[in-house]
């Protein structure tokens, strides 16, 4: 279980990365923090030509928050997102996610962007991304482009990005007073990828589900108004419709049931007095 | 901008546990073969390459991470510890290796450097933590000898220790 | 402060022995400085192995070509199953059996993962290359993985030589199970079905082999774990004498649960390998292979049929078992059925038993030992039936285990297949763990979740532990008639040598091959109480050389075999060393030899310990003074003890066999309650009380009932190796086969019962280590059966699994929703998947572009390469996967049934180093609208490293493929490149909120 051979770069500037990228396109991948890109880089699940080694760019190593959303460049991992001191009143989506994210070990090297670019259906952080309908910005030799959640995250560990592009950053919009949020998961043990998860968030009368696990990608239900008792039948309408499959994990079944049953806590959560944020 | 050839055996320094270390390495090969065959600081122990198991886990600029992750090349310049550094300085037992050595916390010891170097990280963070706490912070390393209650008692034991180390320091 | 359960207990003969002495491992382990396989330097020049491996479950191997590994610079050899049959001999089993085992996989493959060919570079990651490089052909066979559906008569067959894929069966009758049963009051069955597992130990299979010429063998370092009977099998497979196969074992192995006794076939290999290669060679297993390709415990159906007493006394026991060995038998397979054969009616005085052992081949990896060796298997199915005849006659299931139990007035006790109980009192053990562990408080908490509503359960579980192996119970799988031709085989020698030097150091070695149970540690402790010393005066090195060490066949470390046979020959090794001192110490202090005793560190008069000498001056005399010795005694000090039990005899002519030597007592009570909301099982409370004779070291003994725990909850909660029906493997890494960690292992409360000494041994010990294999996963079965009121339980209990024995209506979607096709239909292929879409160009046109190579090129995504292949087929070169995970595939696609331009069917199939895909499909075209209506269906199985490694994507990942290829369609028919034809959930979920998105 070695890795296939491949020549190693490590980028100094932004630039330099996509000019590798330009030139090599479709052959080189990036290397941040490895978490999703190593374990396949050793199965030979992955065989680039070249490795771009982002990490540590200090360009891309600030989390910002400016107006009504967090940046959060591209070599911040999830440690130091979950350490930032204002991510609680930020983002609490991503606080109640970021812990079941990996095991602290892994959260100290894999980053945010790289999680959101490896999209895994099963992953926390493109959940948050889905059901806060953050962006992602694009580098290229060609020029940034700004992608929107829904059309970034596209399947199974595919995304709109390019070959030639660069994930540089990802915003998040920031919590607006009066919006509350939950998240759960359901895992066999802590850390593992979720078999489903949730998160919820709700603004005045209007509630957001997003559910990851199920489909190929997570997705977003939003109702304008989802009064208590209708809780029951627009969950399990959701859960029907997400599909999902049986896999060694859970059944299609199961996951159904946990849509029902995590997605009516998360969204019993939001309208819990002094819930979220 | 620096590219290193495939096919080249490229030049790491990294100081472990205290000591400047040189070695080899191609682009591909993995800091735990370096560490284990290149500078031969067999400590490290690899158990699944894909990082789920946790025994190959060392602190790189004091941050806890799976050396099976991580390139050689990109440990270059680093700072890194590993179970090997951490004795008193007169070879004795240091607090995680004590509390574990009176718990009985290990029997094959090969998955035990990573849940000590997880340890020496997370008991910094969090110095007096609770039994639950401590069960998330170790879930991500694998032991198939024990039932973890020896390895979390020890843990309990070491966390004492080192706040009692602090205190006098 | 350290927590321990169970306490301290020194007889007063000992001084350390019942101690909690620390670890003597640790002083290098907690340092970094242990010495593993791996750790081990080797020889400049040395090689690195890699296997190649069968993406297949069954297949013919139709061609190799390794020219191009070959050829790479850094590839010395390469050995294929052709070499091995050309090189070596099949490997033998204990019995007359129709397989023939190389290690590699000759003419077939018969698992996912089989090695096929091994090659030699001069590192692992070019060795990995090298493999990469190697072209092997298959045609693909059907795969059969059901131990039942198996032995069918059209089954797909395994091995040519065999009639049935059951290569063993046995019938066996003790007492009069005909009348039992006739005569009963009442009877019942139980069919239960015990899944596959091991422990996978955190350390892989590891091993250093290089070519001897002065022996023309071979000499080999490896973590292989005994029993050295094996070591036979490798000598004789390889040819050789056997001396001429020097094995050793480094001071370190870290862990094994039985899976490092199936190394031998690799290290057979290896040999072939190195001499080929003329150079050392070492392998390191990784996990993927250790996973999918090394040892697994046997699954095994039991059909289990129970005669009993209204009042729940059973009279008579019938067990017929379908033992799943996968595809291969390796030495000393079939032997966890056996081993359990005496103790077929556990700790209960049950008289008739019939017991029926079908050994079955099948497409799966091939078995091996894990902790508990047949123990789990055999007592789900007794327990369960306990449980049954409890619900059955209305009983609390703790009275019907109390009812049947051995009674302690008739120990020893020969069971009806044989078994000598050597000791106990299993009804006090049980009171003990009642008592101590506050089953009342259980009760108690139970019925107030009853009352609640919630779904609440209590199991029981009883079980005899045996250990030591009577390394003749093997035999009982050949008929009477068999064992007599092959002469007797029988007891289980253990050996131990103490040696003390001239200056008094004492050094033992011994060959007990410990993986982390802390062997040197328990010997120092009960060599230094013979001599007089501490366990820090004792030097135990336990690294094995079978050219230099005593060892016998039974040597090794497996079903608890060191504290009734290590500790034994330990202790009659010191002894003899004690009484050879004790001689030449009476000559210098004047007293008989039998007034003669040892204390701290002087040998001295019994009556007057002023009279003493000091315990290094006789070790100097006995060297530096061979004249000074009384007459009788040679100079020097060293005894070895090869320690037997005469106990341990061979299978009689009624098939009775004392499959071990010393037989514990555990007794396990738990809680369990099922969130019926999410079909998870939870452990309230876990109580286990587990009689093992004497305790040598309680932080020993608590450390393996803990650690039996934990991997016994593993078995029930989370560990599988998942087959599909065709045989695809996919529990490949340690993200899909689940293992406990701190987060998920509840707390168990130990109760410490009355030790019950084996008069059998000779500090009266017997194993520990295995006994929460055999309690744990059917104490929680039948607390789930007790919380659901249901009968069948199948482990592991996965929530999915739970979920739909709570017998709950799953409400329907409401009218807006249309289900995903996809959705929750078992048993279905691995991808499969129909619709329809709207080509914009007529049928014929549609008809010509599926036809037609070069248009096909465009459409199928990531085709590097098409060619047109017989009259409608095409192939080609294409490049698959998702996101970053692609693989290049020689694909081949046959269209068939043509009805053009109307219909066709697609069978395809796709190879490359990221796995193997089949798949069927077919579409049909309908004019509509000026355009096409195209209808499609397929199906897809995946099968090899990307199936094992990624189950959870691969349906996703096809999909998207999928989709890609219509797009292509639609666009390579002049259409517009639109949104995925068939992705429209983002639609439906649009449509459930009437439109907002």
């Amino acid at each position: 279980m070695k890795p296939a051979p491949f020549d190693y770069v490590r980028a100094e500037s932004v630039d330099e990365a996509v000019a590798v990228l330009a030139e090599h396109g479709d052959e080189a991948r990036v290397l941040a923090g490895g978490q999703s890109l190593m374990p396949m880089l050793n199965m030979r699940l992955v065989r680039p030509e070249i490795l771009v080694d982002i990490s540590g760019l200090p360009e891309l190593a600030h989390i910002e928050a400016e107006g009504d959303a967090v940046t959060i460049g591209a070599s911040i991992t999830q440690g130091e997102l979950a350490d930032w001191p204002e991510l609680e009143t930020a983002l609490p989506a991503v606080a109640a996610a970021l812990p079941h994210v990996g095991h602290f070990q892994t959260r100290n090297r894999g980053t945010v962007c790289g999680s959101i670019c490896h999209a895994d259906p099963s992953s926390e952080l493109p959940l948050c991304l889905a059901l806060l309908g953050g962006e992602v910005e694009l580098h290229s030799a060609r020029g940034v482009r700004t992608v929107p959640a829904d059309e970034f995250q596209q399947g199974v560990l595919t995304t709109a990005k390019e070959p030639d592009e660069l994930v540089a950053r990802t915003r998040l919009p920031k919590a607006q007073d009066g919006e509350r949020f939950a998240f759960l998961e359901f895992q066999h043990r802590h850390g593992d990828f979720a078999v489903v998860a949730v998160a919820a968030r709700r603004a005045g009368d209007s509630v957001s589900l997003a559910v990851g696990g199920v489909a190929d990608r997570p997705e977003v239900c939003h109702w304008s108004a989802l009064p208590g008792d209708a809780v029951d039948d627009a969950l399990n309408d959701l859960a029907w419709a997400l599909g999902g499959g049986d896999d060694i994990h859970a059944t299609a079944r199961h996951r159904r049931q946990l849509v029902r049953h995590l997605g009516k806590q998360a969204i019993d959560a939001t309208a819990a007095v002094g819930a979220g944020a | 901008m620096k590219t290193l050839d495939r096919n080249g055996r490229h030049p790491v320094r990294l100081t472990l546990n205290g000591m400047p270390e040189e070695g080899f390495a191609e682009p591909r090969m993995l800091l735990t073969d370096f560490l284990r065959h290149e500078i031969g600081a067999t400590g490290t122990h690899v158990a699944c390459e894909h990082g789920v198991c946790g025994a190959c886990t060392v602190r790189i600029d004091s941050k806890a991470v799976r050396a099976c992750l991580t390139l050689a090349v990109q440990a270059d310049g680093a700072v890194i510890e590993t179970i090997e550094g951490l004795s008193e300085a007169d070879g004795s037992f240091g607090p995680l290796q004590r509390a574990f050595h009176e718990n009985f916390a290990l029997q094959c010891g090969f998955c035990t450097p990573g849940f000590l170097m997880s340890l020496s990280d997370y008991l910094e963070r969090n110095p007096d933590p609770t039994v639950e706490e401590i069960k998330i912070a170790l879930s991500g390393n694998i032991c198939r000898c024990t039932g973890y209650h020896e390895i979390i008692n020890a843990s309990l034991d070491a966390a004492r220790a080192l706040r009692e180390r602090r205190q006098q320091d | 402060m350290p927590d321990f359960a169970i306490p301290e207990d020194v007889r007063p003969e000992d001084g350390h022995v019942g101690r909690r002495v620390p670890r003597i491992e640790d002083r290098s382990l907690l340092r970094g400085e242990g010495g593993f396989v791996d750790d081990v330097p080797v020889k400049k020049g040395t090689l690195h192995a890699a296997f190649v491996r069968s993406p297949h479950a069954h297949a013919e191997i139709t061609a190799i070509d390794a020219s191009a590994a070959l050829a790479m610079p850094g590839v010395f050899a390469v050995v294929t199953g052709a070499d091995m049959a050309t090189e070596t001999d099949p490997m033998i089993v204990g019995f007359e059996n129709p397989i023939d085992y190389y290690g590699l996989a000759v003419d077939k493959v018969r698992y996912v993962g089989e090695p096929v060919v091994a090659v030699a570079a001069t590192d692992r990651y070019r060795a990995e290359d090298a493999a990469d490089l190697i072209k092997v052909t298959y045609s693909v066979l059907p795969a059969v993985v059901d131990p039942v559906a198996a032995c069918a008569p059209d089954a797909p067959k395994l091995h040519p030589r065999s009639d049935s894929n059951c290569v063993s069966k046995r019938h066996f009758v003790h007492g009069e199970p005909d009348t039992a049963f006739a005569e009963a009051e009442c009877t019942t069955e139980l069919t239960i079905r015990y899944p596959r597992n091991s422990i996978t130990p955190m350390e892989t299979y590891a091993a250093v082999v290089e070519a001897n010429s002065e022996t023309g063998g071979f000499d080999v370092l490896s973590n292989f774990q005994g029993p050295f009977s094996v070591h036979t099998v490798m000598a004789l497979a390889l040819r050789l004498r056997t001396a001429a196969l020097r094995h050793r074992s480094p001071k370190n192995s870290g862990g094994s649960f039985g899976s490092k006794l199936v190394i031998f076939p690799y290290i057979v290999v290896l040999c072939v390998l190195a001499r080929k290669a003329r150079r050392p060679v070492k392998w390191i297993e990784d996990r993927l292979e250790h996973l999918s390709a090394s040892s697994v415990a046997p699954n095994r159906v039991t059909r289990v049929e129970a005669a009993y007493t209204k009042d729940g006394t059973v009279t008579g026991l019938r067990l017929t078992h379908w033992d799943d060995h996968g595809a291969y038998l390796r030495a000393p397979m079939p032997a966890p059925i056996y081993r359990m054969h005496g103790v077929s009616t556990n700790g209960y005085f049950i008289r008739h038993l019939e017991v029926t052992n079908h050994i079955v081949m099948t497409n799966k990896c091939p078995t091996g030992a894990v902790r508990g060796f047949g123990g789990p298997q055999l007592y789900f199915a007794v327990e369960r039936m306990m449980q049954r005849v409890a619900v059955l006659t209305g009983q609390d299931p703790l009275d019907v285990i109390r009812k049947n139990l051995i009674s302690a007035e008739q120990f020893p006790y020969k069971a009806v297949a044989g078994s000598l109980l050597d000791s106990g009192d299993y009804r006090r053990t049980v009171e003990e763990a009642v008592g101590q562990g506050d089953l009342a408080a259980l009760k108690t908490r139970r019925d107030a979740a009853r009352a609640e509503g919630r779904l609440y359960g209590i199991g029981y579980a009883a079980c005899v532990e045996p250990s030591q192996s009577n390394m003749g119970y093997i035999s009982t799988v050949k008929t009477g008639l068999e064992r007599e031709r092959a002469g007797p085989k029988d007891g289980a020698v253990a050996s131990v040598t103490v040696a003390v030097d001239a200056l008094g150091s004492v050094n033992v070695i011994g060959d007990s091959v410990p993986q982390g149970q802390g062997h040197q540690t328990a010997l120092a402790q009960i060599v230094a109480d013979r001599l007089g010393l501490t366990p820090d005066d004792v030097v135990v090195s336990l690294d094995t050389d079978t050219a230099k060490d005593g060892w016998s066949i039974a040597a090794g470390n497996y079903s608890c075999r060191f504290a009734p046979a290590s500790a034994s020959a330990a202790h009659q090794a010191a002894t003899r060393v004690r009484e050879k001192m004790a001689r030449i110490a009476a000559a210098n202090l004047n007293v008989p030899v039998a007034e003669v005793d040892f204390t701290d560190g002087k040998i001295h008069a019994a009556n007057n310990p002023d009279n003493a000498i000091p315990f290094y001056r006789i070790g100097g005399l006995a060297h530096w003074s061979p004249s000074s010795l009384p007459d009788d005694v040679e100079p020097g000090i060293r005894e070895t003890a090869m320690w037997n039990a005469p106990e341990l005899t061979p299978t009689n002519a009624k098939d009775e066999i004392n499959t071990s030597l010393a037989y514990g007592f555990g007794f396990d009570f738990c809680g369990v309650e099922v969130d019926p909301a999410t079909g998870v099982v939870t452990v309230d409370s876990y109580v286990s009380a587990h009689d093992c004779g004497t305790i040598l070291n309680p932080g020993l003994a608590e450390g393996q009932i803990r650690g039996s725990w934990a991997s016994a909850y593993g078995a029930t909660f989370l560990e599988e190796f998942c087959y599909e029906d065709d045989g695809t493997f996919r529990s490949g890494t340690f993200a899909e086969y689940l293992v406990p960690t701190a987060a998920e292992l509840p707390e168990i409360r130990l109760v410490h019962p009355t030790p019950h000494p084996s008069p059998y041994t000779r500090l009266g010990a017997k194993g520990i280590a295995e006994g929460n294999q055999y309690t744990t996963p059917v104490c929680v079965a039948n607390a789930v059966a007790d919380a659901l009121g249901i009968e069948d339980i199948q482990l592991p209990l996965k929530p999915a699994k739970v979920l739909e024995w709570i017998a709950t209506e799953e409400p329907p979607p409401s009218a807006a929703v249309v289900p995903d096709g996809e959705a929750g239909e078992p048993g279905r292929p691995t991808i499969d998947g129909s619709g329809e879409m709207q080509v914009p160009a007529p049928p014929e046109q549609v008809w010509a572009m599926l036809l037609d190579p070069e248009r096909m090129a465009r459409i199928v995504p990531g085709c590097e390469r098409l060619e047109a292949a017989g009259e409608s087929g095409f192939t080609g070169t294409v490049v698959l996967g998702a996101g970053p995970v692609r693989g290049r595939f020689e694909a081949r696609i046959d269209l068939t049934d043509l009805e053009a331009p109307r219909r066709a069917r697609l069978v395809g199939a796709a190879d490359g180093p990221l796995g193997s895909s089949r798949g069927e499909g077919a579409f049909e075209l309908v004019e509509q609208d000026g355009g096409t209506l195209v209808r499609y269906r397929y199906s897809v199985e995946l099968s090899g490293k990307v199936a094992a490694v990624g189950g959870r994507m691969v349906r996703g990942a096809a999909r998207h493929l999928i989709d890609r290829f219509l797009r292509g369609l639609i666009r390579e028919a002049g259409g517009e490149d639109g949104p995925a034809p068939s992705g429209g959930l983002s639609g439906r979920i649009r449509r459930l909120v009437g439109g907002k998105a």
